[in-house]
């Protein structure tokens, strides 16, 4: 029988792992930080707190340049449904409103809040208690998570209480993804070993907000100690329901689409999501940040960071502030190597360069990674596609990648699309086996945002089709009534007076047109303040005009 | 400071086209050995000239298309289809023979449809079978497994026709298991009968058999080194071997054995070196298993009740036709998606 999207609800019973089409196993690169504990990456002078730092709206700012804010004080608040707020991660004044460069893909600067922190680091309401979490209602709860301005910690940014919200009652698993499946990242897995208690704490909450007993806590197989951590903390509390599993260390597994394949055999659909077949997927770390912001009552303000690579004199983990700018992050690892060369925000795979330092950690910086030129070095050049079918065989997406290249170059939108490019999830294993060192993802990427350009302009070009048929449609009226009045006042006419009376009206109409005409010739306008030159034009004019009048 | 970007994946990559086709060219030296060891030097001058002149051939054409030369001529790929072409051809071939091959098989088949990559037939069996139909004579000139020329008369026998004193062509030449069976046959003789003669080995054709063997064995390295994938080789065998046994279960006496099939004339070179060429192939995994089962059918087919004793670059060709074909209905359900497409 074919596997097929159509069982979508096998029952859950974890009895066997599953395994997605494809992926890669990697060289790990996490000695160099699997096994350094979490320090504190201090109170940087600097805060960047850019106003978007999640999937949706960019949050509205409420603070001007000069306002004093506190630690855990709002300085944007949400717009809109999907949408999160952000708060100052220290205390200090505001002393900018500005674009400043960003972590993002596009390299563009984006709007900021800049604050300079006063290293008093002081709350608003200290020592605030938080909520108990057995008792409280789960809209109350997801109210609170809110306004924590809690998002996916694990890469995407989604605001974490719009899903779930659109998943309370619907699913019947709750998945926690403690995969951590890119090499080099390590600090989910630090997490898991130092904070293990309030990831299980998170799962509790969030069971309880989802309405479903059953749990995965879900880790990479070579995460031994995270594993041993969370048992530990899963038989000091009195949790029910969390069971931790181990799935094979196969690049991409910590996907969400490929972990929930692995662990259920169930498959997401095509532009869907997990709540359509049943689960809620959740980063530890999300879990982590939702424990704190319900029991300690703490937004949002912080999150482990692994700065990593060859380009790093002493590599770690860091709890960083949002808003830290890189650049102390790396001092605080002990600054660059001489050699470095590219510096990523996030994992080799999926994560993207960034031309400067100066942009802060977000929500959603899981890893900074300095690499070298021996380690990273530039992309070979280009070569012809041979076809050799290596990417097939390595797509987690059961795609066709050499076939995607294709079309994707020859920028034939409807066949892409035909062989299911939306389908693409970028995870890079296509690039990284391509013998031809096709940059096969910046293909793809392409070839999406033309779609979708392509679909807004059709959308526009759509929408002024239906004003200027409807504008043809209003004129076509006008005119009709226009000819049924007439049609009408005629008929009135011939009835009731007859031909002289019908003539009469012709008369006084020409007569009407005749005295405007008249009253046209006689008055020129515009004709104050001529200079000579204009005056000569007007004079040549007018003589040509009794000329023709004349013949 | 500022830092270089490029686009993710940013793990060095973990293979290049240029390795790929020097792993297949080193897959290729037990079988080409085997062969020199068996046919003679006739085999390395056919290679050396087919080589030499896809090489020229290739740097003429991309300097016509201006293109760069030197990514393109390293790359290997223009080397390795002389090198298949030349394998496929006799010993005592005249010079030219393989240079013409070598010359439409790189600038017609290869260049002219825009270079690696856009060729849509195998260029080195379109070479092979422009020469057959056009030559067919000089495509006979095998020497008989074993017997080979000093290197001073072959040279002299291929560049200026000369025999060696007192030697015929008759003596000189000698048909291959495959063409004796098929003219034989044709004289109602049984297997049995025909297998008798020296030109047959323990299970194969003498000489053959060792270098299909030989080829054998580059092949599984280059499976073992992933630089094929198992499809192609297993379909095409697999297909072979199959309709092999069906007609030899029904009548032995007329239709050889299986292992005669795969251990005989290209069989092993066809399965693991020119099926495989990716270019021309099937490239969905699905695809790769049709296309090669087709290749192994049509190749016996060809070679029981065709026109020519062996079959394997006419079934090539006429499999790379339907590749396009076999792609599109062979698709990948794609993760997500209901069904297969």
């Amino acid at each position: 029988m074919p596997e097929s999207a159509g069982n979508r609800r096998t029952p859950l019973t974890f009895d066997r792992l599953y395994r997605f089409h494809g992926g890669l196993k990697m060289a790990g690169h996490r000695e160099i930080t699997g096994d350094s504990p979490v320090a504190g990456a201090g109170i940087p002078p600097l805060l960047v707190l850019p106003l978007l730092q999640h999937i949706g709206e960019p949050a509205d700012c409420l603070v001007k340049a000069g306002d004093y804010v506190y630690k855990g004080q709002p300085v944007a608040r949400p717009v809109g449904k999907v949408s999160a707020p952000i708060h100052a991660s220290s205390s200090g004044i505001v002393i900018a409103v500005e674009p400043r460069p960003v972590p993002h893909p596009s390299g563009l600067p984006a709007m900021c809040v800049v604050v300079a922190t006063d290293g008093k680091d002081q709350w608003q309401e200290p020592g605030k208690a938080g909520l108990d979490y057995t008792s409280t209602d789960p809209a109350v709860l997801c109210s609170h998570i809110r306004q924590a301005g809690i998002v996916g910690l694990g890469g995407a940014g989604f605001p974490t209480p719009v899903k779930l919200t659109g998943a309370r009652s619907k699913v019947d698993l709750l998945l926690l993804n403690g995969a951590e499946c890119e090499p080099y990242i390590a600090c989910d897995n630090r997490l898991l070993q130092e904070r293990a208690d309030e990831v299980i704490g998170g799962a509790r909450i969030l069971q309880r907000i989802v309405a479903t007993d059953s749990c995965i806590i879900a880790i990479e197989n070579h995460m031994a100690r995270a594993g041993q951590a969370l048992e530990a903390a899963l038989d000091k509390s009195n949790a029910t329901g969390i069971r931790v599993v181990r799935v094979p260390a196969i690049y991409p597994t910590g996907g969400e689409r490929q972990l929930i394949k692995v662990l259920t055999n169930r498959e997401v659909p095509s532009q869907g999501l997990p709540v359509d077949v049943g689960i809620i997927c959740q980063n530890v770390g999300t879990a982590a940040a939702v424990y704190n912001s319900v029991v300690r009552n703490r937004p949002l303000l912080s999150r482990i960071v692994t700065v990593t690579g060859l380009g790093i004199a002493s590599p770690g983990n860091l709890e960083a502030l949002i808003g830290t700018p890189v650049s102390h992050l790396v001092k605080a690892c002990g600054g660059y190597t001489s050699n470095v060369e590219r510096l990523l925000i996030g994992g080799p795979m999926m994560g993207y360069a960034v031309t400067t330092d100066s942009v802060p950690v977000i929500k959603t910086t899981n890893c900074i990674l300095a690499v070298t030129h021996e380690e990273m070095p530039p992309p070979p050049p280009e070569l012809a596609c041979i076809r050799c079918g290596k990417c097939t065989e390595v797509c987690p997406a059961d795609l066709l990648p050499q076939q995607l290249y294709l079309y994707a170059r020859s920028s034939n939108h409807d066949a892409v699309q035909d062989y299911d490019l939306f389908d693409c999830i970028e995870c890079g294993c296509c690039a990284y086996v391509c013998p031809s060192h096709i940059p096969l993802v910046q293909y793809y990427r392409h070839a999406k945002t033309e779609i979708w350009s392509q679909e807004k302009q059709k959308k526009a070009s759509d929408i002024a089709r239906q004003r200027h048929e409807a504008r043809l449609a209003r004129q076509e009226r006008i005119k009709q009534e226009r000819a049924e009045r007439q049609a009408s006042k005629k008929q009135v006419l011939s009835e009731d007076t007859g031909k002289d009376a019908k003539k009469a009206a012709i008369e006084a109409a020409l007569e009407r047109v005749k005295q405007k005409k008249a009253q046209a010739d006689i008055a020129p306008k515009n004709i104050d303040n001529l200079t000579p030159a204009q005056q000569e034009l007007i004079d040549a004019a007018d003589k040509r005009r009794q000329e023709k009048s004349s013949n | 400071m500022e830092f270089r970007t490029y686009s993710s994946p940013h793990l060095p990559v973990s293979e290049s086209v240029p390795v790929m086709m020097q792993r297949v060219l080193l897959a290729l030296i037990p079988g080409i050995t085997c062969s020199i060891w068996i046919f003679g030097w006739g085999i390395l001058i056919n290679i050396l000239l087919a080589a030499v002149t896809a090489i020229v051939a290739e740097a003429g054409m991309l300097m016509l298309r201006r293109r760069p030369l030197k990514p393109v001529l390293l790359d290997g790929s223009a080397l390795l289809t002389g090198v298949l072409l030349a394998l496929a051809i006799p010993p005592l071939t005249p010079w030219w023979i393989p240079v013409i091959g070598s010359l439409f098989a790189i600038v017609i088949a290869k260049q002219l449809y825009g270079g690696l990559g856009y060729n849509p037939f195998n260029p080195a069996m379109a070479g092979y079978v422009v020469l057959l139909v056009s030559f067919p004579l000089e495509l006979t000139l095998w020497s008989p497994a074993g017997e080979s020329l000093a290197l001073r008369d072959t040279l002299a026998l291929v560049f200026s026709g000369e025999l060696p004193t007192g030697q015929t062509w008759d003596a000189l030449t000698m048909a291959t298991p495959l063409d004796l069976i098929k003219t034989r046959l044709g004289l109602s003789e049984t297997l049995t009968e025909i297998r008798g003669g020296p030109l047959f080995g323990s299970f194969a054709g003498a000489g053959w058999e060792w270098i299909n063997f030989w080829f054998l064995l580059g092949g599984l390295w280059l499976l073992q080194q992933k630089v094929i994938q198992w499809q192609i080789p297993v379909g095409m065998l697999g297909g072979l071997f199959v309709i092999a046994l069906v007609f030899y279960a029904i009548n032995p006496d007329i239709y050889s054995s299986p292992l005669f099939h795969l251990f005989s004339g290209a069989a092993m070179l066809g399965a693991f070196f020119i099926a495989t060429d990716p270019v021309s192939a099937s490239t969905t995994p699905r695809g790769r298993i049709y296309y090669a089962v087709g290749i192994g059918l049509l190749t016996y087919i060809i070679r029981t009740w065709g026109g020519y004793p062996e079959g394997i670059s006419f079934a090539v060709l006429l499999m790379n036709m339907a590749a396009p074909t076999i792609d599109y209905y062979t698709r990948p359900r794609v993760y997500g998606h209901d069904g297969a497409p």
